[in-house]
């Protein structure tokens, strides 16, 4: 016979500030001003028409590859918006747009998709691997993982200067598998380490369900048994995101140490636009998550309180579209970075064996661009 | 000048960078209060507290992947991997990230450290406590690689290492930590990266050795020139990267080599040393390249000195060259 008892610790529901008629939670409603409510929804409106354009330009072959971040909105324009200037910030696939929202150029953002020489990162990455030191931004890479640990040693070094930034460190659910989630948690609880870990569990990594990613009842019980105090977020609820961030964010200011956050979301797209998702996931679930898009939600309380209209959004659309029409217009014709700037950066300086391959290089006839 | 050991130039060389550079920080598994377990990091915790000598948690991943977030923000970390072994939990950090950090960035991040890890064989620690994998780091863009084999080179080097702009995977040879002991200088210098040591001079052969196979090579060279063949021992010092012009000069003189490493043969820097002398002194070669190499087995337990290439199989080498 057993005699040990096993707890079954209940998990916390969903934190949330948006009902669905529109209305608010005045418990746990920031209160923001009709501006921040607008900038909010500006950058939501912005994001979604960006990455519907970004897949687009993809599927006419002007550019190869996008990950785009449709229905996941409200996690990174809340999170840009509740950091200061000087966090830093370590994305995951679907968190890139932070840093349009910390006030990098649209443009550059852009040409990081075309990978021509108007790319900081000079056509090095893939699409969807942006960063910028201007904005404290790391990329992620496509291994699965590595970020998280990586902001964490950030904000442990931001600790050691005593300064009062943070760290903000992003998975998706799958990521939650990797021993680099682990290792985060275990050195960010036992620093103390001023950072935030948030996961958007979209529910899919690629074709795999959470279900099928985990026996975890959720994401955010794997923070607890860590040490890391762990909440779990509507993450198609921009404001219940704003909230907990900042409130994390201000514990981890206040030497209060780290949080994890789980935010409940949904991909509404595919995995990416080399992935068809129909082959794996049905129509029903897709649709049950429309009906919970947080564009929606966020609109549908700005309506209530009287900030928007039809003839307002219909004139912000216009105003977004052509704005990102008109940075993809000014980037799309700068031609490609020079086969030569392929030996720069592996280095500080470059080394002899890269000095006699770029010389090698220059004597063969440039390679036809498969784009 | 004081005669101290690789342990001891190797903690010097640590204490004064740490003094020298509030950004530079060591970190590992036992690293604080016990001083490691070869005793490298010994005092260090005493002196600049545990905020600067950092005992981790037991996760070479997390070593490392907490590493390049402090490095990315402007310190110079100095994690030790305890044994080389035991790196590969963080070979993704090592390799996916680390090594292409300035690249993938356009060159607005970079991350700055110096990851210190006890390398090859000779102490009866079988088979995770012996292997020499530094072909695989050095196979990757972005990295460099040293092995210093005695403690002026060590100490020289590490402060090379640690003032480099970019990533340096330092290989200790933990057979000789103790055992190769020299005159070393109080006080900061340092041993330029990129370059070698001619060891021994010779007109016959050139042997490239480096590590704890430095002093087999020239045992070997020393039996050799009883047999009345004089080999010319190169100390590579830098494994990537590594000083062509003087290991091709000394075989444009010799016109037969033997390349000397622990490692596995097959993708060995061995194969790569041949290659890139081949191409530059085909012409100069009077017998072909051979290499004396550990096998393409698991490195043992027991039988560690038949894996290792021990004077007694590098002179047969040397003298096959010179007689061809």
């Amino acid at each position: 016979m057993l005699r040990v008892p096993i707890p079954e610790g209940p998990d916390a529901g969903l934190f949330r500030v948006l009902r669905d008629d529109g209305s608010a939670d005045p418990a746990n409603d920031p209160f923001l001003s009709p501006e921040q409510l607008g900038a909010m929804h500006r950058q939501m409106r912005r994001l979604r028409v960006l990455e519907a354009r970004m897949v687009v330009l993809q599927r006419q072959g002007r550019v190869g590859f996008y990950g785009s971040c449709t229905g996941q909105e409200a996690t990174p324009i809340a999170v840009g918006l509740a950091l200061s200037p000087d966090d830093w910030v370590f994305p995951a696939l679907r968190e890139s747009a932070i840093m349009l929202v910390r006030g990098f150029a649209l443009t550059s953002y852009i040409a990081q998709v075309f990978g021509n020489s108007r790319d900081l990162l000079k056509g090095r990455q893939m699409p969807s691997h942006m960063s910028g030191r201007s904005v404290n931004q790391v990329s992620w890479s496509s291994c699965i993982g590595p970020q998280i640990p990586q902001a964490v040693g950030c904000a442990m070094a931001m600790q050691r200067a005593g300064k009062r930034e943070i760290a903000v460190g992003f998975s998706g659910d799958g990521a939650t598998s990797q021993p680099d989630f682990h290792n985060a948690m275990t050195f960010a609880a036992r620093f103390a380490a001023p950072c935030l870990i948030i996961c958007q569990n979209n529910h899919w990594s690629i074709s795999v369900p959470t279900a099928k990613q985990t026996a975890s009842a959720t994401i955010a019980v794997k923070g607890r048994a860590y040490g890391v105090p762990s909440v779990r977020v509507d993450g198609n609820d921009v404001l219940a995101v704003y909230v907990a961030v900042r409130d994390a964010a201000a514990r981890a200011r206040d030497g209060g140490g780290p949080s994890f956050i789980e935010c409940v979301t949904y991909r509404m797209g595919a995995h990416s636009t080399s992935d068809d998702p129909t082959r794996y996931r049905s129509n029903e679930e897709v649709e049950s998550w429309a009906r919970k898009d947080p564009l929606d939600r966020l609109e549908r309380y700005l309506r209530r309180a009287g900030l928007l209209d039809d003839a307002a959004l219909a004139a912000l659309d216009d105003e977004l579209k052509a704005e990102v029409e008109r940075a993809i217009d000014e980037v799309e014709p700068a031609p490609p970075p020079s086969r030569e700037q392929l030996f720069e950066d592996v280095y500080a300086s470059p080394t002899w064996p890269l000095l006699e391959q770029r010389a090698a290089l220059s004597q063969v006839p440039k390679a036809e661009s498969p784009h | 000048m004081p005669q101290i050991n690789m342990v001891q130039a190797i903690n010097d060389a640590l204490r004064l960078a740490m003094q020298r550079d509030p950004r530079v920080l060591v970190m590992g598994e036992d690293v604080g209060k016990v001083g490691g377990v070869f005793r490298v990091t010994a005092g260090l915790h005493e002196e600049f507290g545990e905020a600067r000598v950092i005992d981790t948690p037991l996760s070479e991943g997390g070593i490392i992947g907490t590493a390049i977030g402090m490095a990315l923000y402007g310190l110079v970390p100095v994690p030790e991997i305890q044994f080389s072994d035991f790196i590969f939990p963080a070979y993704d950090q090592i390799v996916s990230e680390l090594a292409k950090m300035r690249w993938r960035s356009g060159g607005e991040y970079s991350a700055k450290m110096v990851i210190r890890t006890p390398v090859g064989g000779g102490i009866r620690g079988g088979l995770y406590h012996s292997q020499s994998p530094e072909a695989q780091f050095i196979h990757v863009a972005g990295l460099k690689v040293v092995c210093p084999s005695n403690p002026y080179d060590a100490k020289g080097l590490l402060l090379a290492s640690i003032a480099d702009p970019d990533p340096v995977l330092f290989f200790e040879p933990k057979r000789v930590y103790r055992a190769a002991k020299g005159e070393v200088p109080e006080g900061p210098y340092t041993v330029e990266l990129g370059k070698a040591a001619i060891a021994r001079e010779g007109a016959h052969v050139t042997v490239v050795a480096w590590g704890a196979m430095l002093y087999e090579a020239l045992e070997a060279a020393h039996q050799a020139s009883a047999r009345g063949v004089e080999a010319e021992v190169i100390d590579l010092r830098t494994l990537w990267p590594l000083d062509i012009d003087t290991v091709v000069a000394s075989v444009k003189k010799t016109g037969r080599v033997v390349v000397v490493h622990e490692a596995p043969r097959t993708c060995g820097l061995g194969g790569e040393i041949v290659s890139l002398i081949t191409e530059r002194a085909f012409t100069h070669l009077e017998a072909p390249p051979a290499r004396v190499t550990g096998f393409d087995t698991p490195f043992p337990y027991t039988t560690e000195l038949d894996y290792l290439p021990l004077a007694h199989r590098i002179l047969p080498a040397i003298v096959d060259a010179a007689r061809y």
